[in-house]
């Protein structure tokens, strides 16, 4: 068996070959600093970095201004949530508004915030992992100066009511930050009519390059510079820019933005069948997110009694790679706090399983996972105490 | 990550399943924690003359189950109450260090059902005359 299968692209993509292609003369032919206006190798950098920016402009419907280049989706988090906090404090506004699912840039950033008398809501979700617009609306308080929900969840892809979360911001004059790393390319996304003032955004979920992101900033937003030297970036985000990953990046979204609806098609198809594939031919199983507000290549599931590290070795020992919310995988001692949010219990939440496709991947694929899921899960639950619910629950 | 006696003992486990009959059964760890096992033992004139195991958790979980049913099976239960955690660690050619507690559910496991064989019997092991299970519950040590 040599077939390799990586099902783990929410984690991170293959850069592809046209963006490499594309950076690679950044290197050692285009290699001026885009400081350097004197002269054309500066010149060039330049405008490499420029066309990216519109690339990504035009494919949010931003202006070109509201874009910024970060080293990825944690700085681009980091930021919109520091730089807000910051051109806020002393002025009576120290609440944010969040979710129990962000990911850990975000969760950890407010944690950080406290020591600055910053408050933070953590918002529930359902068993789907979707907020309450209720709870939303009731978490809202004269000194809540930004409202931070994901666009769609990295672990079980749900994606968020983001066009109704951005009203009700407005509404109230409160800003509205998405971390959007996992929905870019997967999800249309207009920031004008979602009513987003600030998104976060990172390259290598996307096929591009890792350590390159962005952050978009609508005009007139009120936010600290985060990076503190020279004038890049307009002064907000300093530092000699990665001029190669930007231009990896705008590759990566320019080929995203190409194909758009066929690929999300596809993958949704693919998705469809894996979940089916599982659904139908392994008993007690739990999909873990939304059944259809997801994220077209994200398929999540609990295989009941067994424990996903183990499931994953066996994986990997077939070719496949995949991921886990298991506190063996996690390192730490709960299971994924995003599963825990959804109400799952920890060990049905130690079991479970994250698949998420690519664009490589062929029906074929999908079924020789099945298949080997299914071999996989029958030998694991042959050797597992628990047997039933019941076991499940005890302690 | 694992070295290679932990991947062969996961890979090809020794001693999966359970008796029936059994004479001594133990079982520590929950599901909350992510480990659960079980050990079953078949004694005859004080020897381990079987042992089965059933676990739930991780790769190192599985091989510290297997390989601490390799080090008892044949022996007497006296000897067999020495296992250490310790050494079931050295067995599998070490253990990442947020791993350990796997050996320790083992060797908790086989003094478990050891106790269950030794309150059934009333007999008196030595080493577990002032043993009592719960005590021995770990509460989420990863
Ligand atoms: C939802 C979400 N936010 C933020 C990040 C962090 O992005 P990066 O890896 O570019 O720092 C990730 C990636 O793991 C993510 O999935």
């Amino acid at each position: 068996m040599s077939r390799k299968l990586y099902l783990d692209n929410a984690a991170t993509t293959r850069t592809k070959k046209e963006v490499i292609d594309e950076m690679m003369q950044y290197f050692d032919v285009l290699y001026g600093n885009p400081s350097s206006q004197l002269y054309e190798l500066g010149r060039k950098s330049k405008e490499a970095i420029e066309k990216a920016r519109k690339t990504l402009a035009d494919f949010l419907n931003a202006d070109e201004k509201e874009i910024y280049f970060t080293a990825g989706g944690t700085e681009s988090d980091n930021w919109a949530l520091k730089g807000v906090a910051f051109a806020n404090l002393n002025k009576g506004k120290n609440h944010i508004i969040t979710t129990k699912i962000e990911h850990h840039a975000i969760l950890h950033t407010c944690e950080y915030l406290e020591k600055f008398g910053i408050e933070t809501t953590y918002l529930d979700v359902d068993r789907y992992g979707l907020i309450d617009l209720d709870q939303l609306k009731e978490s809202i308080r004269p000194e809540t100066m930004l409202i931070s929900v994901m666009f769609a969840n990295n672990e079980i892809g749900t994606i968020q009511p983001i066009e109704e979360i951005g009203e009700i911001a407005k509404e109230h004059g409160i800003l509205f930050h998405v971390d959007a790393v996992q929905a870019l390319g997967s999800v249309r996304i207009d920031v004008n009519k979602l009513h987003i003032d600030l998104m976060s955004m990172s390259a290598h979920k996307l096929g591009g390059p890792k350590g390159i992101g962005g952050m978009y900033i609508r005009k007139g937003t009120r936010i600290d510079n985060f990076i503190h030297g020279g004038g890049q970036e307009r002064g907000r985000r300093a530092g000699t820019e990665g001029v190669q990953n930007i231009v990896g990046f705008g590759k990566a979204v320019e080929i995203a933005a190409r194909n758009f609806d066929n690929r999300i098609e596809r993958l949704t198809g693919l998705r469809n069948r894996l979940i089916e594939g599982i659904k139908n031919n392994i008993p007690d199983v739990v999909l873990n997110g939304h059944p259809t507000r997801r994220l077209a290549n994200n398929v999540n599931f609990s295989f009941k009694y067994v424990e996903g590290e183990s499931i994953l070795l066996l994986l990997d020992m077939e070719g496949i790679a995949a991921s886990s919310g298991s506190a063996c995988t996690s390192g730490s001692l709960d299971p994924s706090h995003v599963l825990l949010a959804t109400g799952l219990d920890h060990g049905t939440a130690h079991g479970s399983i994250r698949f998420t496709l690519s664009e490589e991947i062929k029906e074929e694929d999908i079924d020789y996972t099945v298949e080997t899921m299914k071999k996989i899960i029958a030998k694991l639950r042959a050797m597992s105490p628990i047997k039933n619910d019941e076991d499940l629950k005890k302690n | 990550m694992y070295s290679e006696i932990v991947m062969d003992h996961f890979r090809n486990p020794r001693n999966a399943g359970r008796i029936e009959d059994a004479d001594g059964i133990g079982q520590v760890g929950n599901p909350k924690c992510g480990d659960i096992m079980k050990i079953y033992l078949k004694i005859k004139d004080d020897i381990i003359e079987d042992v089965k195991f059933e676990t739930f958790g991780c790769g190192s979980a599985i091989a510290s189950s297997s390989i601490a049913t390799e080090m008892i099976k044949g022996k007497s239960i006296n000897e067999a109450v020495e296992i250490s955690n310790k050494a079931v660690v050295e067995a599998l050619g070490g253990l990442p260090p947020v791993k350990i507690h796997c050996s320790v559910l083992a060797e908790q496991a086989v003094k478990s059902a050891l106790y269950d064989y030794a309150q059934k019997t009333n007999k008196v092991i030595k080493g577990l005359e002032n043993y009592k299970p719960e005590d021995d519950e770990i509460h989420c040590q990863h």
